[in-house]
């Protein structure tokens, strides 16, 4: 396992290089918050709900026999070119990228490294959702009920003969016209409203451990994606091939190869040869979690009932549903306590930076209510202690990072400090407050991974709802919100930070410094007390 | 970057995204039959005969059985299996032996086959024995134009209407 899990170490930053290569690409016309490659997932939701309303239309014209089924396909595509016919290449087309999507948002997680741990649920249920995708795409083929349709059919039984579960081939059923009715026609198209119900099911099943699980894409990005299937439905229509006719064999096809790419294989090699493929390939995919497992295993974030009065915010950021609340145990007058189940935890520490009792200016030997076991906060503001106390210059900045973004370390210098955190989301907003009081710090920059890309999820959001004082626990309101800087770095996004650095900089040098609340406002920092925790700091 | 060219970019980023997927959705084409060939399929379903011979029960091997299973002719389970042969223009197109289906080996045997030909007037021969030993019992003996594309369906059943045996469908 641990030999798979460096392996896995090499080829993701491997991958995550190339995959950087289109993903700046795109960060320049799109912006981070825009970026496609940000919404993979919620781009594969919208496609399906795109598809399920152009299939409601057709199906309210389509018909069920063996030769109305093409006829109306027909109809539609012809007579009704300006709606039927753009329904039908939007359908085609929503499908088509739903494959595309799904694909490279598997690719990009398993890259990431978003597949393991308290993550093997969403990886598993999404290796299954592929079959279902499939299952539908290829039932949608048949219903058109043309040479293609007769030769997905033929080939579908044949693959499905080499298994030893039918008495009888189930290829029989395809050898002269009449063996198809029109009552098998309906039984497909009953079978293309089910297999997608399934398939919704699952897509919820597969979004269950995310809290907030981001299932619809930004509104720009809805609107292009319709724009350009649109677009390409009217330059493109898709057409049916002739009528199926089963006294000839399909000879040219167009085949549509994000759903149909492995047919050509059953004939170029055989069915049992598909099927160890495809097995094979399930089988890998379903192994992964597990395979490239890392070596020790996540520490999980505890949870310390002297501090904690059952504000439940711990529970609501937590970006993986980690915590639960439960009846309190403890004897103290709440009605709950959080409680982390260690399979779903990501020591993100999105918790920590949730507490309200994770406030630095408390005693020497603070404990928040919730803790990260190997970054407790009291080290952490040792640390960031030090790195103020370094600090000189005339525009002196305290960097909190991110372990999955940009290394911050990289920016110290002499009136640069820094500070990493798990996630961004891990940071205090009392952390600002705490580096900028008594002029320690002239600025403070906040950095992360990318604009919609935070390696747990929700971290980027939650520290900037935090920081503009929208989610608690928000910034003190004494806290000037110009001496902040926050700056969405990925790894290998060197120039970024820094010019994030140097605009920070050169804005603070414009400040008087005696706008920084100076020492003295410490009337309004609570003390850990029970009735003041939970309420707003 | 400034406005304009941003969504200068965002419209080629779509159109790419149109591009491939309106390429692929069709694109490149596949041939599944060569224009030149037509199609063979060999497929039945037939029980062989039982490997021995059935007998009748003496009335006190009766009388020894429930009523309601008092049945005079006592036959073995197992069938023998089913040989089949096709021969096109004088040489072998394809030959097997198909066992019985069933833990008891009493099943029918199943057969389907796909088989590419050149198109053209070829003499097909299909022979079918089922039955332990001996020569096959069901010949049938065809010259058969196939056209480009055609598809020639090759079917039996014993008990067909007239003489039984194959069938063939062009």
């Amino acid at each position: 396992m641990g030999k798979a899990h460096d392996l896995h170490h090499k080829m993701s930053n491997y991958l995550r290089k190339f995959w950087q290569r289109p993903e700046n690409l795109f960060n320049a016309p799109f912006g981070q918050a825009l970026n496609p490659w940000y919404h993979l997932g919620a781009l594969t939701f919208f496609l399906f709900w795109v598809v399920l309303v152009s299939g409601v239309y057709l199906y309210i014209f389509y018909r069920t026999g063996v030769r109305e089924a093409y006829q109306t396909v027909e109809d539609l595509t012809h007579e009704q070119w300006y709606a039927g016919g753009v329904m039908r290449s939007v359908h085609r087309y929503a499908s088509d990228a739903i494959v595309l999507t799904m694909s490279l948002h598997m690719l990009r997680n398993f890259a990431s490294g978003r597949f393991h741990s308290y993550r093997w649920f969403s990886w598993v249920t999404g290796v299954l959702l592929i079959w279902l995708v499939y299952a539908s795409g290829i039932n949608g083929y048949w219903l058109v009920w043309d040479r293609l349709s007769q030769f997905l059919a033929v080939a579908t039984a044949e693959w499905f003969d080499w298994l030893p579960l039918f008495s009888q081939p189930l290829a029989r059923n395809f050898l002269a016209p009449g063996d198809v009715s029109d009552r098998f026609i309906m039984l497909l198209s009953f079978a293309h409203i089910t297999i997608p119900l399934v398939l919704l099911l699952f897509m919820w099943i597969h979004t269950k451990r995310m809290n907030h699980a981001e299932t619809t894409p930004p509104l720009p990005l809805v609107v292009g994606t319709l724009l350009a299937l649109l677009v390409l439905s009217l330059i493109k229509p898709a057409v049916s091939h002739e009528p199926a006719d089963l006294t000839l064999a399909p000879n040219v096809l167009n085949l549509d190869w994000f759903y149909l790419a492995l047919y050509p294989l059953l004939y170029a090699s055989s069915p049992g040869a598909v099927w160890a493929l495809v097995g094979g390939i399930t089988l890998l995919l379903l192994a992964i979690p597990w395979v490239f497992k890392p070596r020790a295993a996540i520490p999980v974030a505890e949870v310390h009932l002297d501090n904690c009065n059952g504000c439940e915010r711990c529970f609501r950021d937590c970006p993986y549903s980690a915590i639960v609340m439960q009846p309190r145990q403890d004897g103290r007058p709440y009605a709950l306590q959080p409680v982390v189940d260690p399979n779903l935890c990501a020591s993100c520490g999105i918790c920590v930076g949730a507490c309200p009792s994770s406030m630095p200016f408390r005693s020497s030997d603070f404990v928040s209510g919730m803790e990260l076991p190997h970054q407790e906060l009291a080290a952490l503001r040792t640390e960031t202690d030090r790195a103020l106390a370094a600090l000189q210059g005339d525009a002196r900045v305290m960097v909190f990072g991110c372990d999955c973004a940009y290394d911050v370390r990289e920016l110290k210098s002499e009136g640069v400090g820094a500070l990493s955190f798990p996630c961004i989301g891990m940071l205090p907003p009392a952390f600002v407050d705490y580096a900028l009081r008594d002029a320690r710090a002239d600025g403070v920059l906040v950095t992360g991974c990318r604009e919609g890309d935070c390696q747990y999820r929700l971290g980027i959001r939650w520290t900037e709802q935090r920081i503009a004082r929208e989610r608690e626990p928000h910034l003190r309101k004494r806290v000037p919100l110009e001496r902040i800087e926050c700056c969405w770095a990925g790894a290998h996004d060197a120039d970024l930070a820094r010019s994030g650095l140097a605009a920070l900089r050169a804005r603070i040098k414009q400040m008087p410094r005696e706008t920084i609340p100076q020492d003295g406002a410490q009337e309004d920092v609570p003390e850990p007390e029970d009735k003041k925790m939970g309420q707003s700091l | 970057m400034n406005k304009p060219l941003m969504y200068l970019g965002q419209g080629l980023a779509y159109a790419m995204f149109a591009a491939v997927l309106g390429y692929f959705s069709t694109s490149p084409k596949y041939t599944h039959l060569p224009a030149d060939s037509a199609l063979v399929k060999l497929s039945f379903t037939h029980a062989g005969q039982r490997k021995g011979a059935c007998r009748e029960r003496t009335d006190e091997e009766m009388a020894k059985l429930p009523t309601n299973m008092r049945i005079r002719k006592d036959c073995p389970r197992e069938r023998s299996n089913v040989t089949v042969e096709l021969e096109m223009d004088g040489k072998q197109l394809y030959h097997v032996v198909l066992p019985p289906t069933g833990l008891s080996k009493d099943g029918v045997a199943s057969l389907y086959r796909r088989l590419p030909v050149p198109a053209g007037t070829h003499r097909f021969v299909a022979r079918l024995k089922d039955k332990e030993g001996g020569d096959f019992d069901f010949v049938r003996d065809e010259t058969v134009l196939l056209t480009a594309g055609r598809v020639m369906v090759i079917d039996f059943k014993a008990d067909a209407p007239g003489a039984g045996g194959f069938m063939f469908r062009n």
